[in-house]
């Protein structure tokens, strides 16, 4: 571990923590609209800008779709953007959230994961992001307030970087990371933006037949956004794919280099091992609840146990190669998924896992686990409930219902 | 036409377009094309202001209106508005 | 306040077109004239942005463009919003230093669809936040570009395909959205209304619009052949009808202050010379269904709700 900078402690919600990182990122322009669990982002983000701590442009837009239609043309003047919403405001958003990443700009946004309507529902659940697993973007899901802050500021060098120009959202749960206080270790202002930098932006071919930077400027004139037809959409969405093939290595040396700077890491920053080199039984698993899961898989492993967890950072691109690598010696798995596929035999995450090991020499028996709809609560008991399942599949080398559900009554 | 067109790698980044219109010649939709009496024209430039495609030029050279027939959609504006009917749409 | 730029028809003829040849649009298309005199009015660095619509689709064509400024397309809705991202970001990056340009002109278009309906909260956002830029509506009275649907901008007793004349309903039963009066209400800079047979009112409007601080609006009144079914070269005589006949008065609102224009003044002071709606009318198809018998009264209704806004308008102007 090289220089590990000195870092304060401040007590930040993960909604501060967020807004506080994005502060430090140089940011140009954020757009947002208010929606909870977001609205503290918005907020504290307000207070720099009318406290003059930001050389940022705050939009205060009248509604999520705007916010990301902006976003997406002042990052195509040139600006770096930010911005943060949840459920029912990333569902308005949805359609630009596909031209986002069709242009190519670079825009980080916050989700403060939330359920989607309805009924309506302000609390935690992964139905919002989840519904945007295809919309190009790329996806890092964090585990704590600590781990928000710190992949907002990659997030950054990750969007901008060329070979991937693809926006980036980084998602923590709703009310549970988003509202509760945390002790986050902040890096110094000079350093954040230091590692940020100034946004690199490539060259492109432009219609006058000049390389020019690209981005929105009188000197090189250059059209964004044209309709293509059946002759060409195809092609552009193969390069897009590219750039996400292009994705998984950068955002290792992205996470590498800040966690030479920080002293923190998390996993390779793509996949998170706990303690599953030597697990018979594991649980897969994004966010919060992944340190519920490990709080369970040390007192299992006390009891003597071989219990591990497998937490997803990155799910968007999927690390299919450390997925593989990761289960290779365990036995049975279950896959907790905080969102429903409806009709789909099974949540999200359960879908890609199966996708995944469908090729690999060995497969462990995969459950999937249903829960925390809505905000509901999943306990260290319940999970430990779940890891005697995993022992039960062991033992009767069946795997009993496929989908269940967590602390759903009836 | 279709081995002429560009893959998915050769194409520049981000859909930027990399051909201005001007290669595109409409000129071939016309089916009636503006014909000038250059007696009766006033030179008001008129037409090159009202020309939906911009397909009328103005040459300072020659201080004189230029039709470019490589755009000219045939739509008869021109002929409609010449104050002084220099204009005359024909096949 | 403004500039008072004078010029003459060759003047504007020798200004290169920002909106270059080799566009899709229609034969006649006169949204395509509004576009290129509006881009006439350019007074320096300018970047433009449309929504989705004819002139976007028509100018866009991968891998052509007609646009030899700056332009961005996103989305249908979001024209005033497109604006905005791209007047915030001219704000800072000359604040961090890091634009050299002294002045940077944003414009966006919008035909009636991505402005009356779709897209009015953008735009009603956009002008409540005070961006400096101009807006300009191309309005060709229905959603052209996917097939003459009817929009909040469709002239009552106008046949589409959305608000057909049928047998018992004679077209759109409601009446044109006054979007320019909406846009006064917002208490903005400048709003002004331009047709293209006025062209030097049109290209003085939209200077305006451009070197005016803070949001402006231009209303644009653009036949359409294909939707109005009418002859091809008939696109700008129809736009001077309109305004003789009151339909599309010729004003502007400057800070809420309300003035005529053009022919408008004129018929304003001498209204012997206002000319009846059935001129207008009958050239185009789209209104065929009125002169029969059935329907013939929704033509006194036409008549008789024009000269009533006409009315008001004159109120509001000071010389009723």
């Amino acid at each position: 571990m090289e220089n590990v900078v000195k870092q304060k402690v401040l007590a930040l919600n993960g909604d501060e923590a967020v807004a506080f990182a994005a502060k430090q990122s140089d940011v140009d322009v954020v757009a947002a609209y208010p929606v909870t669990p977001q609205t503290i982002i918005v907020e504290r983000f307000s207070e720099y800008v009318a406290n003059g701590e930001v050389d940022t442009e705050f939009i205060c837009v009248e509604s999520e779709h705007s916010a990301m239609t902006a976003c997406i043309t002042a990052s195509a003047t040139g600006a770096r953007t930010f911005t943060a919403t949840a459920a029912p405001g990333l569902a308005l958003m949805h359609e630009m959230l596909y031209v986002a990443s069709g242009c190519r700009t670079p825009v980080v946004m916050v989700i403060a994961n939330r359920a989607l309507s309805a009924p309506l529902n302000i609390h935690c659940d992964h139905s919002d992001s989840m519904g945007e697993r295809d919309s190009g973007w790329i996806q890092m899901y964090a585990e704590n307030s600590q781990e928000a802050y710190d992949s907002v500021i990659q997030a950054f060098r990750i969007a901008e970087n060329p070979d991937i120009l693809l926006p980036v959202m980084v998602c923590l749960d709703g009310f549970t990371l988003s509202h509760t206080l945390e002790n986050v270790q902040v890096l110094p202002d000079d350093i954040v933006k230091k590692f940020v930098g100034v946004r690199t932006i490539p060259l492109v071919t432009t219609h006058e037949g000049k390389n020019a930077p690209f981005k929105l400027d009188t000197e090189n004139p250059m059209s964004m956004g044209p309709i293509a037809l059946q002759d060409y959409y195809f092609e552009f969405k193969r390069q897009q794919e590219e750039a996400m093939k292009n994705t998984l290595k950068i955002i290792q040396q992205v996470h590498e280099e800040y966690a030479g700077m920080s002293g923190r890491r998390y996993g390779d920053g793509m996949l998170e091992s706990y303690r599953l080199d030597d697990a018979e039984i594991s649980i897969i698993c994004l966010g919060s609840t992944a340190g519920t899961v490990k709080t369970v898989v040390d007192e299992l492993r006390a009891e003597g146990v071989r219990a591990g967890l497998l937490r997803i950072r990155t799910f968007r691109p999927l690390p299919v190669e450390g997925i593989v690598r990761a289960l290779k010696n365990v036995k049975a798995v279950a896959v907790m998924d905080r969102s429903m596929s409806f009709g789909g035999y099974g949540g999200p995450v359960f879908h890609e896992i199966r996708h995944v090991l469908y090729d690999a020499s060995t497969h462990p028996c995969l459950v999937n686990y249903i829960y925390g709809l809505g905000g509901r609560d999943t306990s260290p008991s319940q999970i430990r409930r779940i890891f005697e399942d995993l022992q039960r599949i062991l033992q009767t080398q069946e795997a009993g219902k496929l989908i269940r559900y967590v602390g759903l009554r009836g | 036409m279709t081995s002429q067109k560009r893959n998915w790698k050769e194409i520049p980044l981000a859909g930027v377009c990399w051909k201005p219109s001007t290669e595109y010649l409409t000129g071939d939709w016309k089916t009636y094309k503006p014909v000038r009496d250059v007696e009766k024209c006033t030179r008001c430039t008129l037409c090159v202001v009202f020309c939906p495609d911009g397909a009328i030029h103005w040459n300072p050279e020659k201080e004189d209106i230029e039709f470019d027939y490589n755009f000219c959609k045939g739509c008869g504006i021109c002929a409609n508005e010449c104050p002084t009917k220099a204009i005359e749409m024909k096949l | 306040m403004f500039s008072e730029w004078k010029f003459t028809a060759k003047d504007i003829a020798k200004k290169p077109d920002l909106f270059m040849s080799g566009h899709r649009a229609c034969a006649g298309c006169a949204s395509a004239t509004v576009l290129r005199l509006v881009l006439k009015a350019v007074r320096g660095p300018t970047i433009v942005t449309s929504a989705t619509g004819c002139m976007e689709v028509i100018s866009s064509i991968y891998p052509y463009t007609s646009w030899a400024i700056p332009w961005i397309h996103t989305a249908f809705e979001n024209a005033g919003a497109n604006a905005s991202g791209i007047e915030a970001t001219i704000k800072i990056l000359k604040k961090k230093g890091r634009l050299k340009k002294e002045q940077i002109d944003v414009i966006a278009f919008a035909g009636d669809g991505g402005t009356f309906d779709i897209g009015i909260q953008s735009l009603s956002g956009a002008v409540e936040r005070g961006h400096d830029f101009l807006y300009v509506l191309y309005d060709n009275e229905a959603y052209m570009n996917t097939g003459i649907q009817r929009s909040g901008g469709t002239p009552h007793g106008a046949s589409t395909t959305t608000s057909p004349a049928g047998k018992v309903i004679p077209g759109k039963v409601q009446y044109k959205k006054p979007i320019a009066n909406i846009m006064v209400a917002h208490d903005m800079p400048y709003v002004a209304t331009a047709s293209p047979h006025y062209w030097k009112d049109l290209i003085t409007k939209a200077r305006r619009g451009i070197e005016v601080n803070g949001p402006a609006f231009l209303h644009a009144f653009a036949p359409c052949p294909r939707g109005w079914r009418y002859d091809t070269s008939k696109s700008i005589e129809i736009s001077r009808l309109a305004v003789e006949t009151c339909l599309f008065p010729l004003w502007e609102a400057i800070n809420g202050e309300y003035q005529l224009s053009a022919a408008s003044k004129v018929i304003a002071l001498k209204p012997e010379k206002k000319k009846p709606m059935r001129e207008y009318l009958k050239m185009q198809r789209r209104f065929r269904h009125l002169f029969t018998p059935q329907f013939e009264k929704v033509l006194e209704e036409i008549q008789r709700t024009t000269d009533e806004r006409w009315q008001r308008l004159l109120k509001k102007c000071g010389m009723a």
